[in-house]
């Protein structure tokens, strides 16, 4: 006889600690996707970044009390593989959402999925316009400054330079072909008086440098725009600048200012081009001193622009979630577009127009500072003065 | 003038490094018979240890002292390489040594990572060769100027190491006959693995001497692999003198090439090899290979149709396969139906390796055709689902029939490098047409309707088309046609004597391998819901010959066991770690020593040795 109440007793106080478990400290699952082991040089730094962001977060008590898990998966650069990928964070551990990706064509394919699945697809690196413009989708949100951006950003600089005749080396693939095309048209539409004189198309990865800077050099061009980054970027410095290509000429790069693309150069890293990138070393504002010393002092080595989307794009996350208030595809989707939040860069928001955030990148010249490549006389450009009106935005996009 | 002389020069210094890696491609294969797919992966490691040998080793001699000193180094890691690896497989079915160095390739990739570390490495630039000449007013880098004369230098020492040693000449002899060699007494086993040793040497040295000019990256395996097969197809292979030329001639090609359409060096390569190929079968200063090796088809058994036990099992196996949807949640499922759309990939490239005796590197072009075909018709006619995957497959076999036609007159490597090439200007056109196929961003959007979007209908439909195909495929080798195609294959001219017409038989055979590729591709289109250049790849074309090597090129459906475990284990380890590539490579290393005839393979001879151990347990064939 005694053993039955005992039993309720224990059964009722099960029930309490389950229910109150349950209203008070739930996790929510974050599925996250990229390239690690393909280019770890770039998503190493990313996830460093987004892990101390998820552990500033949880520290401070999760989002309304609920903390935040993170099951991240490798894509092998593959978009297929992110496909499986996604499968197994949304189908196999019932995450709320995805965000991450580094390559377009990988972004691109989350994004699709994203829109198939009614999933909230939040993505990190990603730059190709395609993404939120033509094939822009109600699911899909982006943080960092597209294709599109960074060539406004570029083109208004060289709208101020004296060079009417142009010469553009890039990677023969979409990014590469896009931003050549945009800063092509923003230029012109800017300085009618310029002309293009030599394009070079060299496949990614394998630039044959001496023929193609001998080639553009032949067209004889004042100024020279680069898109190319990584060992194409080494080979085309060291063989243009042996073969002079570079001497009295002016240079617009694309991404060479990314510590990732600069630091490997060393003392060889080129003078005087007017580039996009990240000077960690010489920002000041309050917002990013303290990230610096918090990633420096967790880490021991200096960030990257990786460590910048990774951090950012995980507080963004937070942001969505804290905002939204339940974690359904809609109420996210809702909570995302127009949010705005604090990042190291400054404030930022997500347009409801077009899902761009307003995330802004530095331009500055290069320069060699103690062996090491670095930026100077850098400007932040805040994004949202780089896009196009949200109305036209929109016009964009197709209707859902 | 001067810009002509200024590119002239540039091709010859490109030609260089290429020219030294290719070299020793050629006398490793013209002596081993060994596709050393690793090849890439000895540039890479060569460059990588210069590198921290020459940031050790300051100063002028330094330098030259730390190129030489890596390239030894690895020469001595290949030695090691053959002697634990290579020696034990040498006997194994053809191309089984590619499926080993290709896993070599794969851990190296992640080894390299793990020891010096993600980022892209610059070396120091070489002392005393980092200034420029001025040369009719362009200036000519003075390291290029070594490099053009390093070329000729080393192409004069092989030809004196070939011609006035006493190695050379065994190395040789081994090349024309090496089964003669052995017989005169020569020890071939140190033949082997010194003239492995000297080519991964040559290898390393020319990643080495890259150092100057471009960053070490985990990457510049794959980069440099492919047009190195290329320059050693075109000049011929096991021709030293014809890897110069073709280094010369792909290099001076893409140097003026770019001058009128810039976007060409992406497809460049592989539109010489193609044309060379067709006109010259045997490359520039090739000789049409010698009867060293028996034909694969000697060292089988004939193939038998399934013992009823087998049948049995079969019978199971799908049984358990339709009953999967109810056991497996969305996720299983969803790698479920990409393991059947493997096994269809597999089956219809073991078709074409194992009945119609043809390994084809470029299989990846009818699995693309198939997809882009599905897109397009989605895409641009607006088609449903069950029209696309009827248009995938048309799109592949007409690919396949076109490709096919030259291909067929060609055999072993040389067949294998053509297929290569068509496979390639393939994805180039994808990658390309921007506006038709979307380039790399590919087509997005292409999902199934309605009734067969929910996982397992997706599932049941993949089954029943993946189940039936490589049923049929089965019937078909066990057909007439498989005789005949096993005939044309087992002694082209006794079969031609018979009346049989192997080329047409084998075009036949090529075409419907490419129509089975092709549905594989167009499922895969609706499964992912999106197309990508990648699925037209040289990694989807390895992607199935080492699921058809690992199942056992010498039997009928090994590849379905191949396809299961190749793509399960990396779907699963993908997911479990950042260094899949690292594990994947070191089992399929194990997997090839192991099991030297491929799993179903060595499942199928240790049956045959219990049944003609027991005979009386066995049944009655």
């Amino acid at each position: 006889m005694p053993l039955i109440p005992t039993c309720r007793i224990a059964a009722g106080l099960l029930l309490a600690a389950l229910t109150a478990g349950q209203t008070m400290a739930a996790t929510i699952k974050i599925g996250e996707i990229n390239s690690y082991s393909t280019l770890p040089a770039f998503t190493e730094p990313y996830r460093k970044g987004w892990q101390m962001a998820l552990d500033e977060i949880n520290k401070a008590g999760g989002v309304h009390g609920d903390t935040l898990e993170v099951i991240s998966k490798d894509d092998a650069g593959k978009p297929s593989d992110a496909l499986t990928a996604a499968n197994d964070l949304i189908a196999g551990e019932g995450v709320a959402f995805l965000m991450g990706g580094f390559f377009s064509n990988v972004g691109l394919a989350l994004a699709d999925y994203a829109k198939q699945r009614e999933v909230f697809y939040l993505a990190g690196e990603p730059l190709t316009d395609a993404m939120v413009w033509q094939d822009g989708n109600h699911f899909t949100f982006r943080l960092r400054p597209s294709n599109y951006m960074q060539a406004a950003m570029l083109a208004e600089e060289a709208a101020k330079l004296p060079a009417k005749r142009w010469a553009t080396i890039a990677p023969n693939y979409e990014f590469g072909q896009s931003a050549v095309a945009v800063f092509k048209k923003l230029l012109s539409a800017k300085r009618p008086d310029v002309e293009w004189v030599g394009e070079q198309w060299p496949p990614q990865g394998k630039l044959d440098a001496g023929a193609v800077v001998q080639a553009i050099a032949a067209t004889e061009p004042d100024a020279i725009l680069n898109v190319t980054f990584g060992a194409d970027l080494v080979k085309l410095v060291r063989e243009g600048q042996a073969r002079g290509l570079f001497k009295d000429r002016s240079v617009v790069s694309f991404l060479t200012g990314e510590p990732e693309y600069l630091d490997p150069l060393k003392d060889e890293a080129p003078v005087g081009w007017i580039v996009t990138g990240y000077p960690w070393y010489t920002i000041t504002t309050p917002e990013h001193a303290a990230f610096l010393k918090a990633y420096e002092d967790r880490y021991h080595e200096p960030p990257r622009l990786g460590s910048i989307v990774g951090y950012t794009l995980m507080k963004s996350a937070a942001a969505i979630i804290a905002k939204a208030k339940d974690t359904d595809t809609e109420s996210l989707v809702e909570a995302a577009s127009g949010i705005g939040l604090d990042s190291p860069f400054g404030p930022i928001v997500f347009r409801a127009a077009d899902h761009q955030s307003t995330l802004g990148a530095f331009v500055g010249t290069t320069a060699v500072k103690d062996g090491k490549g670095v930026m100077v006389n850098t400007v932040y450009k805040a994004g949202g003065d780089f896009l196009p009106s949200e109305a036209e935005a929109a016009s964009l996009r197709p209707k859902d | 003038m001067s810009l002509l002389l200024a590119q002239f020069l540039a091709g010859l210094a490109s030609a260089a490094s290429l020219f030294l890696v290719a070299s020793g491609l050629s006398l490793i294969f013209g002596v081993t018979r060994v596709v050393n797919f690793a090849h890439g992966a000895f540039y890479m490691l060569g460059a990588y240890l210069a590198y921290s040998l020459t940031t050790h080793l300051t100063g002028p001699l330094g330098f030259w002292l730390g190129i030489l000193a890596a390239a030894l180094l690895s020469g001595i890691i290949g030695g090691v390489l053959e002697i634990l690896l290579l020696r034990r497989i040498y006997h194994a079915p053809e191309l089984f040594q590619l499926l080993a160095t290709f896993g070599v390739t794969l851990a190296t990739q992640d080894l390299v990572i793990l020891i010096w570390g993600p980022d892209d490495l610059v070396g120091p630039r070489a002392p005393g060769l980092t200034g420029a000449l001025p040369i009719l007013g362009q200036f000519l880098p003075t390291y290029d100027i070594f490099l053009i004369v390093i070329g000729p230098l080393v192409l004069c020492l092989l030809w004196l190491l070939l011609h006035r040693t006493r190695f050379g000449i065994l190395l040789r002899a081994a090349t024309q006959d090496r089964e003669m060699v052995g017989a005169l007494g020569v020890n071939q086993k140190w033949l082997f693995t010194s003239v492995f040793a000297l080519g991964v040497f040559l290898a390393a040295l020319g990643g080495a001497l890259q150092l100057p000019r471009t960053a070490v990256t985990h990457g510049m395996d794959l980069s440099v692999i492919v047009e190195v097969f290329v320059v050693v197809v075109i000049g011929g292979l096991g021709s030293v003198p014809g890897a110069f030329l073709a280094a010369v001639l792909v290099a001076e090609l893409n140097a003026f090439g770019i001058l009128i359409y810039p976007a060409i060096s992406l497809v460049l390569v592989f539109l010489v090899m193609a044309i060379v190929l067709v006109v010259r079968p045997y490359g520039l200063l090739g000789r049409r290979e010698g009867a060293a090796r028996a034909p694969l088809g000697a060292l089988l058994r004939p193939w038998r149709p399934l013992h009823w036990v087998g049948s049995l099992g079969v019978a199971v196996v799908l049984a358990l396969a339709t009953l999967l949807p109810f056991g497996l949640g969305r996720y299983g499922l969803g790698v479920a139906t990409e393991i059947l759309i493997a096994i269809l990939f597999a089956g219809s490239l073991q078709f074409l390796m194992s009945v119609g005796g043809r390994a084809s590197f470029g299989h990846a072009a009818y699995f693309g055709l198939g997809a882009y075909g599905a897109a397009l018709a989605v895409k641009w006619l607006g088609a449903p689902m069950e029209l696309a995957l009827l248009a995938g497959p048309a799109l592949a076999i007409l690919g396949a029939a076109l490709f096919g036609w030259f291909c067929v007159r060609l055999s072993g490597v040389y067949f294998a490098m053509l297929t290569l090439a068509f496979a390639q200007i393939v994805w180039s056109i994808a990658f390309q047409w921007v506006t038709v196929t979307g380039g790399d961003n590919g087509m997005l959007g292409i999902w199934p309707p309605r009734w067969a979007a929910r996982a397992p209908t997706f599932y049941w439909m993949t089954l029943l088309l993946t189940a039936a195909v490589v049923l049929g495929l089965r019937h078909l080798t066990f057909s007439p046609f498989g005789y005949a195609l096993r005939a044309a294959w087992d002694s082209e001219l006794r079969a031609e004597a018979q009346g049989l017409r192997p080329k047409r038989l084998q075009w036949l055979a090529f075409t419907i391998a490419g129509a089975v590729a092709g549905l594989a591709g167009a499922l895969f289109a609706f499964f992912k819901g999106s197309v990508f250049p990648d699925a037209i790849g040289i990694g989807q074309s390895i992607d199935g010959l080492v699921m058809v090597l690992l199942g056992g090129v010498g039997t009928v459906s090994g590849a379905v066991i191949g396809a299961i475990a190749y793509k399960a284990g990396s779907i699963w380890l993908l997911s479990q770690t950042d260094y899949s590539r690292l594990v994947l490579g070191l089992l399929i290393v194990f997997l090839v020593v192991l099991f030297p005839k491929g799993i179903a393979g060595s499942l199928q001879a240790a049956w045959l040795t219990i049944r003609t151990r027991r005979p009386k347990t066995g049944p009655g064939a």
